[in-house]
């Protein structure tokens, strides 16, 4: 956490009557007692010799909503990445840092990745459900992760799914249909579908709703609310208004430093940093 | 950070809401000039005249209404805008209360015109002077913006309430004394109070120019100096007043 504490500066001097409450600004411990699921430590990321994340520190609650925001290129979908490590997969790129997941580290070399990625799941931009049948999208990770044994579990945890990403009702006739013929919206909820069946802990996703029409975002965003009941979800968005919709907390990145995270109320109303300030409110040079 | 708005209509629009706040600011003050000047030289032409112009506050209070409708509407605007606006809204409401009591005291001059000359007119026109001049200066702090300014302008709205509960006190006597008295010194009660309530939406002006530049309210108790409602009788405790 570098630069936290500038806005202050900047600020007009004034001499209050009396104290002011402040809301819990920009530490990077979390104000309410919630429980911390993820904390990363001092996270550089490189690609190459670029270095594209600086010594970030960050806690994400669980059952809670993080949202990262800041302009393109300022290293949230980066964090994002390291979070289930999808970095490993670029040659280029070195991650230094501590990153824990209930206290264990996620870089151990002695940890199973593909088990990582079923406790912290995914879900991407552009919703890219497989060439398959919708039953077929949803039943794939509890089978291969042997989370159920015989035909009726696997239906089971398929409807449920179905059902908690709140597509249930729209496709329970025509479960055998391709997932690839539904409409945006469908699909992204599919993929949703598809990363909770695994019964993850953590759920990431990266721009979700970019693809989307206002409705279809606004079914999702009602979705990530009632998700939060059971997950710890960090969502990457560009729209700060998303951001302040579903999240309770806010970070916010900018040229690969977390400039500053807090209560998501206080980030849009009162943020500390100048460079918050600037960006939430469209006055970035 | 840029000052300005990738979006320049936005700044724009900005601006026009802020030079509408303190045009309209400029007329309250000139309200409240007119009335007191029209109670100390018993005016009734210009106290009037005074009576009319209130038309005109309560349209800027119209306009900023539209303009930050608008703005809500079709910018959603966050952190320091969005405490800009609702800055200019709650502001165009206190300003419109505080030219409604000036037009009141104008009311009430042109009635005193009419009345034999008393006393304590002298008194009231000081008070009227004192909160001109808070007025003037929390007006000052939301143009600037200087939140020292505001925050001064807040704690002597104080000065203001210890003068209308002397000059309570002093209207009574002067209404004890003689009978004739009381026709003239109820409507200076009357003006006495209107000052006293322009003054306190001074004060709630003076809390929004801190918030809006802070992000935090101006906490701890309000400065509280009048204390009319127990002048005859004892107050049940000390600071109890609501």
């Amino acid at each position: 956490m570098s630069n936290t504490n500038q806005a202050t500066a900047a600020a007009p001097a004034a001499t209050p009557v009396a104290p002011t409450g402040d809301p819990s600004g920009g530490d990077p411990r979390p104000a309410t007692a919630a429980a911390v699921k993820i904390k990363a430590r001092d996270v550089n990321v490189y690609y190459g010799d670029k270095h594209a994340l600086k010594h970030v520190d960050l806690d994400i609650n669980e059952n809670e909503v993080t949202a990262l925001i800041g302009p393109s290129g300022c290293g949230k979908s980066t964090f994002l990445r390291c979070l289930n490590r999808m970095n490993d997969v670029i040659d280029s790129c070195r991650v230094i840092g501590d990153i824990t997941l209930d206290e264990a580290d996620i870089y151990d070399p002695a940890l199973d990745v593909v088990q990582l990625r079923a406790r912290v799941g995914m879900v991407f931009q552009k919703p890219n459900p497989f060439p398959k049948s919708i039953y077929d999208n949803v039943d794939y990770g509890p089978r291969i992760h042997g989370l159920a044994h015989n035909k009726g579990d696997i239906d089971d945890i398929v409807r449920q799914s179905l059902e908690r990403a709140g597509l249930l009702k729209e496709v329970h006739d025509r479960l055998d249909q391709p997932g690839t013929g539904l409409s945006g919206g469908q699909q992204q909820r599919l993929c949703i579908a598809r990363a909770i069946a695994v019964n993850p802990e953590v759920i990431l996703m990266d721009e979700p709703c970019s693809a989307l029409d206002p409705i279809a975002t606004a079914r999702i965003e009602e979705l990530i609310d009632e998700l939060r009941e059971n997950f710890t979800i960090v969502i990457v968005t560009h729209s700060m208004q998303q951001a302040a919709r579903v999240s309770q907390r806010t970070a916010f990145f900018h040229l690969g430093d977390l400039v500053e995270v807090g209560n998501t109320e206080q980030i849009f109303t009162n943020p500390k940093d100048s460079r918050t300030q600037g960006y939430i409110t469209g006055r970035f040079g | 950070m840029a000052d300005q708005h990738i979006v320049r209509q936005f700044d724009e629009e900005l601006d026009e809401m802020r030079a509408v706040i303190a045009q309209m600011g400029g007329l309250v003050e000139q309200q409240m000039a007119n009335a007191i000047a029209a109670l100390g030289r018993r005016d009734d032409a210009l106290a009037r005249r005074c009576q009319e112009a209130d038309a005109e506050i309560d349209a800027m209070e119209d306009k900023i209404e539209a303009l930050t409708l608008r703005m809500l509407a079709l910018r959603q605007p966050v952190a320091l805008d969005l405490r800009a606006i609702l800055a200019a809204l709650k502001i165009a409401h206190d300003l419109e209360r505080m030219g409604d009591y000036a037009t009141n005291v104008a009311k009430r001059a042109s009635a005193l015109a009419q009345l034999p000359e008393v006393g304590p007119i002298n008194g009231i026109v000081r008070m009227g002077r004192l909160t001109h001049s808070v007025i003037k200066d929390v007006l000052d702090s939301y143009s600037e913006p200087n939140v020292d300014k505001a925050v001064a302008a807040w704690n002597r709205d104080q000065e203001i309430d210890q003068m209308y509960t002397s000059l309570f006190r002093e209207l009574l006597t002067y209404m004890m004394e003689d009978p004739r008295n009381i026709t003239p010194c109820a409507h200076l009660l009357f003006v006495a109070k209107n000052i006293e309530r322009i003054g306190d939406h001074a004060t709630n002006i003076a809390e929004t120019v801190y918030f809006q530049e802070m992000g935090t309210r101006l906490e701890g108790l309000r400065p509280k100096g009048d204390r009319t409602s127990y002048a005859v009788v004892e107050p049940p405790e000390p600071d109890a007043a609501p």
